[in-house]
């Protein structure tokens, strides 16, 4: 409880920060209206004239707050102006493309673990597919498995993996590394073979590295599935909200999107660490 | 002398060498060990850091590899020797894994060696006694302090039944109350077992008060100074430290150290 007081502080002071931003970057638009109107305002009219406008730069809180009011509880959750809808076309891509990145990544790092040559060669491509933007991928990866009749959640999917992965591999190969040289010469005075030192030590010690790169997997398939949405032309999908948001200039939109995107990462996250607590419990892990 | 030449020979190391390849050249780790140590013996390899106590240890183990001479154990190679499971190896820190309960750690070599399932508890429970942790077994190592943590490493090491122990420092990391008394319960373990133990110290009176025959080494190149077979009694309590003979097989052992010039700083 001795915490909600400091946390309080720091959400009031955002909050109060974007409302000065709000008014000080929607303020132009008051003043050029009241310019060609050949009016003058005072200080309070302009004020209250940017909290409220139909196109703001910056929207204000309570703004995105209604926004995505509306969108969550305004309307059917089928509706295409629901954010749940978006939300859900959005969320079904990320798991699946986080399934797909996260058990590739595990692989790998087996892979590379265990095998020198895999160690030497997987490794700097990995990094390196990470250094391509993805912003420059995610279309050929639309457009090549439209090509060949590939569309809908699937694409999506592989630019999430391709995203998320990547975290995996490396939280993962550190974490089968992380038992000590004493660890393995104990199992070696066994002569314990590669298969019982992976199974019994490698593996049931790399799972606080595990949970850890999931979650930096969770956000980044997040993100890469809002990303695969973009270049399609913007059908549904919280990437589509976005794009049709800036198209037609309505920020409202585009935030309260954002807004729901970074719900839907904290809600990955949070049962990801649910999941992390209940695992090393039952392994006796001390947290 | 006589004595060892009576039993069975178990470790048996002639003219044997062991240098590391390092960036800056070989490093002598061994030069020209000979050592013979017979069945049932406590044997503590002594010395100052880098004078290859534990190289030794761990050559004996098959660990390390050596670049000449002769090794032995149980008449075989030390790596044949692992593979028949011939000794437990104890290391300096206890090394449990957090996610296994103590039962669960003593269980690792069995479940690796593949004992029988019923076996394996049954082999549990009996170390577990051994050691004086009956009761301890679905704890999970934090719960234990370190002092209870290497017994649990010492039932890990002796759960399968191996006939040689070989312990390296390993009550290194414990202050000197709980070492003491972790070092009384050792020679009793040992009475009860009638086990080999190879045992590296740095510790001059554990050396003297745990060991029959107390092996002082030196660095560079590391090597054995002096073997000296003990003379104080099989029943040692903790006072007889304070008794003549064990001073002056302590003051020989110092002596044997100051000879190799163990302590230029």
């Amino acid at each position: 409880m001795r915490l909600v007081v400091p946390i309080l502080t720091v959400v009031a002071a955002i909050v109060a920060l974007w409302y000065a931003g709000s008014v000080w970057m929607n303020s132009q638009w008051t003043l050029d209206q009241a310019a060609r109107n050949k009016q003058t305002l005072s200080f309070t009219q302009i004020v209250r004239d940017t909290m409220d406008q139909k196109r703001p730069v910056l929207p204000a809180p309570h703004q995105v707050a209604e926004g995505l009011w509306q969108g969550v509880f305004g309307q059917a959750v089928t509706s295409k102006r629901s954010l749940v809808y978006h939300a859900w076309i959005t969320l079904s891509a990320t798991l699946l493309g986080f399934a797909i990145g996260a058990g590739l990544g595990v692989l790998l790092a087996v892979g590379i673990v265990h095998n020198r040559a895999m160690d030497m060669s997987v490794m700097p491509w990995a990094i390196a597919s990470q250094t391509i933007p993805i912003l420059a991928i995610a279309p050929m990866i639309i457009v090549v498995m439209a090509s060949i009749g590939v569309t809908g959640l699937f694409p999506k999917a592989v630019i999430s993996a391709y995203l998320s992965f990547f975290p995996v591999v490396v939280g993962m190969v550190k974490g089968f590394r992380s038992p000590d040289a004493m660890q393995l010469d104990l199992l070696r005075t066994y002569s314990a073979s590669r298969a019982q030192t992976f199974w019994k030590l490698r593996f049931p010690a790399s799972m606080p590295y595990f949970f850890t790169s999931l979650k930096i997997a969770a956000a980044a398939a997040l993100v890469g599935a809002i990303v695969g949405e973009l270049p399609t032309g913007a059908v549904a999908g919280l990437g589509a909200r976005l794009l049709s948001g800036s198209y037609y200039g309505q920020t409202v939109m585009i935030w309260s999107a954002l807004f729901m995107a970074a719900i839907v990462a904290a809600a990955m996250v949070g049962v990801i660490g649910a999941l992390q607590a209940v695992t090393l419990k039952r392994m006796g892990m001390r947290q | 002398m006589k004595d060892t030449l009576d039993r069975a020979t178990v470790i048996e190391a002639k003219g044997l060498d062991l240098a590391f390849q390092t960036a800056d050249g070989p490093v002598q780790a061994l030069k020209d060990v000979t050592l013979t140590v017979g069945r049932g013996e406590f044997v503590s390899f002594i010395g100052p850091s880098g004078c290859g106590k534990t190289t030794f240890l761990r050559a004996i183990a098959a660990l390390e590899t050596p670049t000449g001479g002769m090794l032995s154990v149980n008449g075989m190679t030390p790596d044949e020797a692992r593979r028949a499971r011939a000794y437990g190896y104890v290391f300096q820190a206890a090394g449990l894994y957090p996610w296994r309960t103590i039962a669960g750690n003593v269980k690792l070599p069995l479940e690796i060696m593949g004992f029988p399932r019923a076996e394996q508890d049954r082999r549990v429970a009996q170390v577990l006694e051994l050691v004086d942790l009956a009761g301890f077994g679905k704890k999970f190592p934090w719960q234990l302090s370190g002092g209870m943590q290497q017994r649990a490493s010492i039932a890990r090491a002796l759960a399968f039944d191996a006939d040689i122990l070989l312990m390296d420092e390993p009550f290194g990391a414990l202050d000197e109350i709980v070492r003491d008394r972790l070092n009384e319960e050792l020679l009793k373990l040992w009475a009860r077992t009638g086990k080999t133990i190879g045992f590296v110290t740095h510790s001059i009176p554990e050396a003297v008060y745990l060991s029959t025959k107390i092996v002082v080494m030196s660095p560079r190149p590391g090597r054995i100074t002096d073997v000296i077979d003990s003379p104080l009694p099989q029943e040692r309590p903790l006072d007889i430290r304070d008794s003549r003979e064990f001073i002056e097989v302590a003051h020989r052992v110092r002596e044997g150290l100051r000879a190799g010039h163990s302590y230029e700083v």
